[in-house]
């Protein structure tokens, strides 16, 4: 006779909650190897964009997207490759270097040391080393593309080593957390600053600039060859802007990634019977709404850079709530009466 | 390959080694070498130095990118170091670790009867086979802990024992650490190193297996679980990721399948301990700890540690929750209580030690006394103190002065010392910059301790890398080697 359970299993046999410093770790770690790689990706894309067009104004960008204005000028007159790349890449007292990142990537592959794979380990060892370590010598506008070139790698490196051999429990889902949330905020900011950069100026509609322009905005955020197989003959801004907020095939597209945030909170609300997760739930599905029902259109009418910054603080509220709900100060636990069992 | 070209190869590669008149764990047994060692040693002699060196460049690389390493701090940085490894193994035979297995499983039990003892009845001070002062006023004597009882009165779960061999080849012990005792994570890395990079060394050979220890251990904790727990929580408390033992304590972790906590992860409440986990607060029952008693808890000991766990103590006492190993166990492993442990042996266990100690006088004895005296300048001589190292006289290495002013210090306090031959270490072929040459060695078995002690087969070899030298500790010039036991 078969046995019918009325009940979904609830978790996998044997399967102990995972530690509240092991999740934030764990969130962490893919917030930061996303942000490396995008920041080396968006990097190249500029030196790339700058050299071909002749322009200056696009470090000036990465500066912007990054809303670095205030450290970056305390410490550099102008935003220069020679400046932006410095700081972006190896000044070790700016938190949103790679060297400083890789040195957060390092402290929390440490602490998750017990928990993922040797492999996952080894690598992060290995690459976090040598990423620490980059200097001066490193960051020539000769060798600034193979550089990073390398770094992307690197991340993309890992997470194909995690997605083949870290564990399916609660840590993977909150890897995932990490990763989309910090892809999402990622692709907004970029929308956020580069929108302005494909704004006909006057003579230069429609000019090969323009063209150019629009190519490297689509190219940081890894979606050129994709947006040309969907939209050959439209390289439009706001079909641009359509494609990064709203396509659900480009994996690193607003949608995507708010998708997949959901449906992991999903699953820890189930699978996994976690309390607190509704309201981030909520929140989430929210966000979804305003951006399936609207279209870009409406979105630029409306104010594009307004509905940015608006997903941002959403964004930041999530992060806040998940923080709260899993790894809250120890107090708020014993008084929340957190307690199982 | 023919005998003759294995015989001229053989002499390739230890044709420069100098035996020396000590105990040579490969080349001189002052026996005749048992089969399973002449073959290690046959095929051992077929590498050439150059191999030998490639292969060991390629440990120390797959070292560093695996990062098992231990960590030093200077000024700005943290240091990752490689544990210098040798790649010529240390072999032991069969009998041979028989005899090391059961003579450290009769040293647990009797430290174990002692702890017990000296926190309840104390019978064995009321006896007067040891001087109550030596134990009560001992700094490791921890007063929180009389009258606790522990689950099966094990209070060390895990012990190593520092263990020499005389120029006989005679196994001694040289000291028993019961607190927190480190390195079995290089022991279980070391053989994975080995069978990966020297496989053609240790193929077909019949080795007793390392990599038991963490289920071992596991099970051992669990064992010891508070009473009535079905199926217990096990963690391992470690410092953070900022100790130079980390690696170790995420080695052991893993192995074991349990999480990896900090102080900070943990909370007692209503005397229940509690980890904090994404599903809030769940219950911890038994806690391997490699924090030091003192950093424990900061009601009781250090208030300013804030590495520990406020209430721990507490939640310990009333019994809802298992430290591994337990608090106090210091006071087993003093240098003092060393002298007195062939005693302690044979006051509750009623049996001849198996190991034997190093010949050790002790100067709170008229007989100790007057021999240390007399042949001060052949001996060691030790403070029990709590100042444990310090203030230490090298017998045959001091001046005439010198010896004059310990003899003064000797009979002014004579209480305060011990006094050791000098001991002529075994030594074991290594790889040095000149050749493969003969450096000292000690072994640190690993014996776990739930419902019965279980010894993990070999233990940490430590070499003193440096010619001549006798300090096999990492920091100061020492390597590890890797042991192998034949099974047969």
């Amino acid at each position: 006779m078969t046995q019918v359970s009325v009940f979904p299993t609830p978790v996998l046999p044997g399967l102990r909650n995972l530690l509240s410093r092991y999740a934030e770790s764990t969130m962490w770690l893919a917030r930061y190897m996303e942000r490396i790689e995008n920041m080396a990706r968006l990097i190249e894309v500029t030196g790339t964009s700058v050299h071909a067009s002749n322009m200056d104004a696009g470090w000036d960008s990465v500066i912007r997207i990054n809303a670095d204005e205030d450290t970056f000028f305390l410490r550099h007159k102008v935003a220069t490759e020679r400046t932006v790349v410095e700081f972006y890449i190896i000044d070790p007292d700016n938190p949103d270097s790679i060297v400083s990142m890789a040195r957060c990537v390092r402290e929390n592959a440490r602490v998750l040391r017990p928990l993922i794979s040797t492999e996952m380990w080894m690598h992060l060892n290995v690459f976090t080393r040598w990423a620490m370590d980059l200097g001066p010598d490193d960051v020539g506008a000769s060798y600034l593309s193979t550089l990073c070139t390398r770094l992307k790698q690197e991340c993309q490196t890992h997470f194909g080593i995690t997605e083949g051999t870290l564990y399916r429990d609660q840590a993977w889902l909150f890897y995932l957390l990490g990763k989309n949330l910090e892809r999402a905020d990622q692709i907004t900011r970029v929308i956020d600053i580069k929108y302005h950069t494909l704004l006909p100026s006057g003579e230069g509609v429609g000019s090969d600039i323009d063209l150019s322009q629009w190519t490297s905005v689509l190219r940081s955020a890894a979606a050129y060859h994709a947006f040309r197989r969907v939209l050959p003959e439209g390289m439009t801004p706001a079909n641009i802007v359509g494609f990064l907020l709203k396509n659900d095939g480009f994996p690193r597209s607003l949608s995507s990634s708010l998708r997949c945030v959901y449906s992991v909170l999903g699953s820890l609300a189930g699978e996994y019977r976690l309390r607190h997760c509704g309201p981030i739930l909520e929140r989430v599905e929210e966000l979804r709404v305003t951006l399936a029902e609207q279209t870009v259109d409406d979105i630029i009418l409306r104010g594009l850079h307004e509905y940015m910054d608006w997903i941002q603080r959403e964004l930041r509220l999530i992060q806040n709530e998940i923080a709260g709900a899993f790894w809250p100060p120890v107090a708020l636990q014993v008084a929340g009466n957190g307690r199982t069992q | 390959m023919s005998d003759m070209k294995m015989a001229a190869k053989a002499a390739g590669l230890f044709a420069t080694y100098d035996v020396p008149d000590f105990f040579c764990e490969l080349l001189n047994r002052k026996d005749i070498p048992p089969a399973g060692l002449q073959q290690v040693r046959d095929r051992l002699a077929c590498f050439d130095l150059a191999e030998l060196r490639r292969r060991a460049a390629a440990v120390e690389a797959q070292f560093y990118r695996l990062g098992i390493t231990f960590t030093v701090y200077s000024d700005r940085e943290a240091i990752d170091r490689v544990l210098p490894f040798d790649v010529i193994p240390r072999v032991l035979t069969a009998p041979e670790w028989d005899h090391v297995e059961r003579g450290v499983q009769q040293r647990v039990r009797a430290i174990n009867l002692f702890l017990h003892d000296i926190y309840h009845e104390r019978r064995i001070l009321r006896d007067g086979v040891i001087p109550a002062s030596l134990v009560l006023g001992n700094a490791n004597y921890c007063q929180a802990m009389v009258g606790i009882d522990v689950p099966g009165g094990v209070y060390v779960h895990i012990n190593g024992t520092d263990l020499v061999r005389d120029r006989d080849g005679r196994f001694l012990v040289l000291e028993d650490n019961a607190r927190t005792p480190s390195g079995v994570s290089y022991v279980l890395e070391d053989r994975q190193m080995m069978l990966r990079l020297m496989p053609d060394l240790a193929s077909g050979l019949d080795l007793r297996p390392v990599d038991e220890y963490g289920p071992r251990l596991h099970r051992a904790l669990a064992e010891v679980a508070p009473a009535g727990v079905d199926d217990p929580q096990v963690v391992l408390l470690s410092p953070g990721i900022y100790n130079a033992a980390y690696f170790e304590h995420v080695f052991l972790a893993r192995e074991m399948g349990i999480p990896l906590v900090e102080g900070r992860d943990l909370i007692v409440e209503d005397g229940r301990v509690y980890m904090c986990t994404v599903a809030g607060l769940q219950p911890v029952h038994s806690i391997y700890r490699r924090l030091n008693d003192d950093f424990l808890d900061p009601q009781v000991f250090n208030p300013d540690s804030l590495l520990g766990v406020p209430g721990l103590v507490d939640a310990y006492r009333r019994g809802n929750v298992t430290l591994a190993n337990a608090i106090g166990t210091g006071v087993a492993d003093d240098k003092a209580v060393y002298a007195y442990m062939p005693r302690i042996i044979r006051y509750y266990l009623d049996e001849e030690p198996i190991l034997t100690n190093v010949e050790t006088h002790i100067c709170a004895e008229p007989e100790g006394l007057a021999y240390t005296l007399a042949n001060l300048e052949h001996l060691v001589v030790k403070p029990v103190g709590e100042s444990g190292g310090y203030g230490l006289l090298i017998g045959p290495h001091a001046t005439q002065a010198e010896l004059e002013d310990f003899r003064g210090r000797l009979r002014a306090d004579p209480a305060n010392y011990i006094s050791q031959p000098v001991i002529s270490l075994s030594v074991s072929p290594t790889l040095c910059p000149a050749g493969v040459e003969a450096r000292h060695v000690d072994l640190r078995p690993f014996a776990v301790t739930g419902r019965d002690t279980w010894v993990l087969p070999g233990g940490l070899s430590r070499v003193a890398l440096r010619k001549g030298s006798l300090v096999v500790n990492s920091s100061q010039g020492g390597g590890a080697k890797d042991t192998w036991v034949l099974a047969s």
